[in-house]
């Protein structure tokens, strides 16, 4: 394994630490309460306080300096990973199972899986020998209908043991590439969730004047749930989700990819507001912080996509780091993207002053 | 003639500004107030102080277009689609591209140089691209960057025997009718709002709604007019020159009945033209505006446009003036209809 | 505890009346007057709101007491004119996941009584097997017959009345009828042994269209907690599904569906009370499908919201097949649960 040199390990240490806990920390949509737990310990170090709503956000607020109303803008990273859930006992004691939220069985087949019980079962997506497939059925993918994860025990055993609902992730050690990159499950969006960390830490070092909202936001995978009412609740005057985007690899379109190692990516189009597109620009121009821009013809398939239209509308953007293979156990991100990342959002908040509360919905005369 | 200056505005959805604008400069003097939010939704209103219910009537300004994605090294632009459009309108079209209306052409591959039978396939936009006569990548970025949008540039003109064609009619015919409509006085608020991002959901017209909670809704549009060779009687929808078009149900929304049999009304009444709209799939702005809060009783009205969607639409006059002529009257009746409009 | 004890015989008599009921999504009138008139004797509010769902309060006014929603719907999938050919022969479209397969032959009713039968055009292929190659012959000889019928925008169900079979009940429309009989059964237990807490049944419109009743009257309402009851899809019928749940398998406890993941702790909640109880209960886990909870849950700062299932077998045909000691276990674990203290909120 590649060794971090001494300069790797001042700057990019504290970020490969959390990275790697936050990626190894079970939570598939709408079953987030281990990764809850976690990220609201590491917001309460850096935050004036830190709640919990109904659906599970975990809200850390930083209040700025300076009189009231203050601006007030809303972070928020998806905390929640895509999964499996069991769905029938087979005889035999094999699982059956469903997704939580958008995966390619062909990633699937032949992974170590957690199956979530207490205490956590070792599973693997068993699959049946090419000998005993027929020619038709060698053509095809697999649906996931016909997958079944294997646990290694009774039947007996599993059905007292694996109840129906017993949610799965992907078993995958979070492991250093060479250099800054690294790999394992859940970078999406755990490296979303790092960089707003960081930048709660970081921003803990600056004055500032805006009132800050963190939200690790819940169930983004299976369709921004907890975008919906963390928006609808803090009321924010702005809001920036941290997500991940599509890193450039061969066979992708170029059009709809961003560089690996280039920066956070910085969205345009419909989901993101001129004027708060241009601040985060103007900060990353100011700072020397790499970043691409990424242009987005409809949906950005973040939380900023519901956030937009909560209540009576909010000025939103969309930051992405760039990641490779998303959606599988293999994900690959590179640290210096979410470091840079960590310094755009935070920066970017420091920059707001009392005036930014103003303007983004005007009167005409 | 307004229409003929909206139509031409480029306004794809979330870059709506040109047409909000001149929007504003008709209506500034017909109305008490007006803001634009967050997203960029006009709201304008009159007769707020007045008792009765508020209504809302909306029309988006937005249309479908494209935005530039890359610049190859050619200096050819590559593009994705905004809002829905079929792929095979779009070889060998004119369009502007960002704040400046740079010209461009869609180009593909000549059918010389296509591969036997590809001819018969539908052309994929992920083929085409936009030519702006640029030489180079360099040339290319002066001008435009990725991210920028793209607009049909289409002419609009008068044909045919009173009938106008142009790009964008879905929905700037709704936007024309609702300028029209904000210069009467009415003994109730009304709230005219100008809607953003329709084409990609409903979204303006979402926030736009929680924010003035109406009473009830008006959506005004510009609908499928299929009455072409080929089409089936029931596939039609609309028919072209046989008047406003109600809608009874659509992917969206089902509208509220007494606002529907009010509308019914009011055009027999006054022997107005006017037809059911006989398909049930898409959606309006109604789709967003009736689940607002605790509900909004909404309706659609819409002037039967052929080929919208597409580059260039026709929209028969005495279709939008016999809409005119039907949302009036509506709105006329209202103060005696206004009681029954609540509950069920 | 011992499960409370359910009058089965007045819970399917209540399934039989309900489930014939015309209510499509939209138009709800009909079921709705019905549902009123048992329920107005049972709650001390009944009111309507502006989609037209139906709203029935049971205040419990004890102190502490929280805000529930209980939500079953009454509309039905159905079908709407769209048009009317020369002949008098209408054309239609689905209101809600309406299958051609199923709706050939069919006899369907519109809410004056008018019935009719789905035809069909002559097909070449089965899979041209589409609704748009369908119509409704309601006996009419020309456009004008036709016209003093049904109107385009009237809206047609399957006709067809709620039977026995064996041990279960079969019929239209169980899917929600057979909740909202759950519903109506729960504020009878809550007469007996009441509930602490101020109980919202809303009969919830345009559920099969995407839970937009439930969106609206969740709105006005404010739950601090929620609950659906509505039915769900099972395994167990010949090379079906591979789904866990069974028709007679007692209330299914829902974990997951497309619209919800219920609230970890209202699904700890349910488990207990059925376990204490010794109410029959099965977990469920749908890979597709939404309820009511699906749209309530998401409403303003969001809501706790979990969702009892009934079990039923051919979902969206006239003949759904269900189970009603699985009505019964569902009204019984609802009405229990009600009386919890239900202290799920956020922090």
């Amino acid at each position: 394994m590649p060794q971090p040199t001494n300069n790797d390990s001042v700057l990019y240490g504290p970020v490969r630490k959390l990275l790697r806990e936050l990626s190894e920390l079970p939570g598939p949509s709408g079953l987030e309460e281990a990764a809850q737990d976690r990220i609201a310990a590491v917001l309460n170090l850096y935050c004036d306080s830190v709640h919990r709503d109904a659906l599970g956000n975990c809200i850390g607020v930083k209040s700025g300096e300076g009189p009231s109303p203050r601006p007030r803008v809303l972070l928020a990273a998806h905390m929640d990973e895509i999964g499996l859930i069991i769905t029938r006992i087979e005889d035999g004691g094999f699982l059956r199972f469903a997704p939580v939220g958008g995966i390619d069985p062909r990633a699937l087949l032949a992974q170590e899986v957690t199956v979530l019980t207490d205490p956590p079962l070792f599973g693997y997506v068993g699959v049946k020998p090419p000998h005993l497939m027929d020619s038709a059925e060698r053509e095809r993918a697999v649906p996931i209908e016909d997958m079944f994860i294997d646990v290694g025990l009774p039947e007996a055993d599993v059905r007292r043991r694996v109840p129906v609902g017993t949610p799965v992730v992907v078993r995958r050690p979070f492991t250093n590439l060479l250099g800054t990159r690294a790999t394992g499950k859940a970078l999406d969006n755990r490296a979303g969730v790092c960089a707003m960390l960081e930048a709660a830490r970081l921003l803990s070092g600056l004055r500032f004047s805006a009132d800050v909202y963190f939200v690790a936001t819940v169930q983004e995978e299976v369709g921004l749930r907890g975008a919906i009412t963390s928006a609808y609740r803090i009321v924010p005057d702005m809001a920036i989700a941290v997500d991940v985007g599509f890193g450039e690899a061969p066979g992708l379109p170029e059009d709809q990819v961003i560089g690996v190692g280039k920066g956070p990516a910085i969205a345009l189009g419909p989901n993101v507001h001129p004027r708060l597109h241009e601040r985060l620009v103007q900060t990353a121009r100011e700072h020397g912080i790499p970043h691409q821009i990424e242009p987005m013809p409809g949906s950005s398939g973040t939380d900023a996509w519901a956030m937009q239209v909560s209540r009576s509308g909010v000025p939103t953007a969309v930051v992405s780091i760039p990641l490779r293979y998303m959606h599988t156990a293999a994900e690959v991100v590179d640290l210096e993207d979410i470091r840079q990342t960590a310094r755009l959002l935070a920066l970017f908040a420091a920059g707001l002053t009392a005036s930014d509360k103003e303007g983004w919905s005007r009167a005409l005369a | 003639m307004l229409l003929r200056e909206l139509s031409e505005i480029p306004g794809v959805s979330g870059d709506e500004h040109r047409v909000r604008d001149r929007i504003w400069q008709a209506i500034r003097d017909r109305v008490e107030g007006a803001r634009v939010d967050a997203l960029g939704n006009l709201i304008a209103w009159k007769g707020s102080g007045l008792p009765g219910p508020r209504v809302m009537l909306a029309a988006h300004m937005d249309e479908v277009g494209l935005m530039i994605t890359r610049i190859d090294s050619h200096g050819l632009l590559r593009f994705r689609k905004v809002g829905g459009i079929d792929d095979r309108v779009l070889p060998a079209k004119t369009v502007r591209i960002g704040p400046e209306g740079i010209p461009g052409v869609i180009g593909g591959k000549p059918r010389h140089l296509l591969k036997p039978g590809e001819e018969k396939k539908p052309v994929s936009a992920e083929d085409l691209y936009i030519d702006i006569g640029a030489a180079s990548r360099e040339e290319v970025e002066r001008v435009v960057r990725p991210g920028m949008y793209a607009a049909f540039a289409t002419e609009f003109a008068e044909v045919g025997d009173g009938v106008v064609k142009g790009k964008a009619f879905d929905d700037r015919a709704g936007c024309a009718l609702l300028v029209d409509l904000l210069a009467e006085d009415f003994p109730f608020p009304v709230f005219g709002v100008f809607t953003v991002q329709e084409e990609i959901g409903l979204r303006g017209a979402r926030v736009a709604a929680y924010d003035v909670a109406p009473d009830l809704a008006l959506v005004l549009e510009g609908t499928t007019c299929a009455d072409i060779p080929g089409a089936a009687p029931h596939g039609q929808s609309t028919v072209f020159g046989a008047g406003p078009a109600i809608t009874v149900m659509d992917a969206t929304s089902i509208p509220s009945r007494p606002l529907v049999d009010g509308l019914v009304r009011a055009a027999q009444r006054r022997g107005i033209p006017w037809q059911w709209k006989r398909t049930a799939f898409g959606g309006t702005d109604a789709g967003s505006i009736h689940l607002t809060r605790e509900g909004v009783p909404a309706a659609t009205v819409s002037v039967p446009c052929r080929y919208i969607h597409s580059p260039c639409a026709f929209m028969n006059g005495s279709d939008y003036e016999n809409t005119r002529r039907l949302l009036l009257g509506f709105l006329q009746d209202l103060p005696a209809a206004a009681a029954g409009l609540h509950g069920v | 505890m011992n499960p409370p004890t359910i009058d089965l015989t007045r819970l399917k008599s209540l399934i039989a009346e309900l489930a014939p009921a015309f209510g499509p999504s939209g138009e709800e009138g009909p079921i709705r007057e019905l549902i009123a008139a048992r329920v107005r004797p049972l709650v001390d509010e009944v009111r309507t709101d502006a989609l037209g769902n139906l709203i029935a309060v049971k205040r419990g006014g004890a102190s502490g007491a929280r805000r529930v929603m209980v939500s079953a719907h009454m509309d039905e999938i159905g079908v709407i004119v769209t048009h009317i050919d020369d002949d008098g022969f209408l054309r239609f479209a689905p209101v809600g996941a309406m299958r051609a397969p199923v709706l050939l032959g069919q006899r369907v009713m519109f809410d004056d009584g008018t019935v009719g039968t789905v035809g069909s055009e002559k097909l070449d292929d089965p899979k041209d097997l589409k609704l748009d190659r369908l119509f409704i012959d309601i006996g009419a000889a020309s456009r004008k017959e036709a016209a003093e019928r049904v109107r385009i925008g009237s809206m047609a169900v399957y006709a067809q009345d709620v039977r026995a079979a064996g041990r279960c009940l079969t019929g239209k429309a169980l899917d929600d009828r057979s909740g909202c009989a759950a519903l109506i059964e729960v504020m009878h237990q809550l007469q007996a042994e009441p509930s602490p807490h101020d109980v919202y049944f809303v009969f919830s419109v345009q559920e099969e269209v995407g839970l937009r009743g439930a969106r609206t009257a969740a709105y006005a309402i404010e739950p601090d907690v929620a609950f659906a009851v509505d039915v769900t899809a099972t395994g167990d019928i010949p090379k079906g599904e591979r789904l866990a749940v069974k028709v007679g398998g007692g209330a299914a406890i829902k974990i997951k569906d497309r619209s919800l993941i219920t609230h970890p702790r209202l699904r700890r909640l349910l488990i207990d009370t059925a376990e204490a109880c010794g109410i029959p209960y099965q977990l469920e886990v749908l890979p597709y499908g939404g309820t009511d909870a699906g749209a309530v849950h998401l409403t303003r700062a969001g809501v706790p919201s979990g969702v009892i299932s009934i079990p039923t077998r051919y979902l969206h045909t006239p003949g759904e097949m269900l189970d009603p000691h699985d009505v019964a276990a569902a009204a019984a674990l609802l009405a229990e649960a009600l009386r919890n203290p239900l202290a799920v909120g956020p922090d």
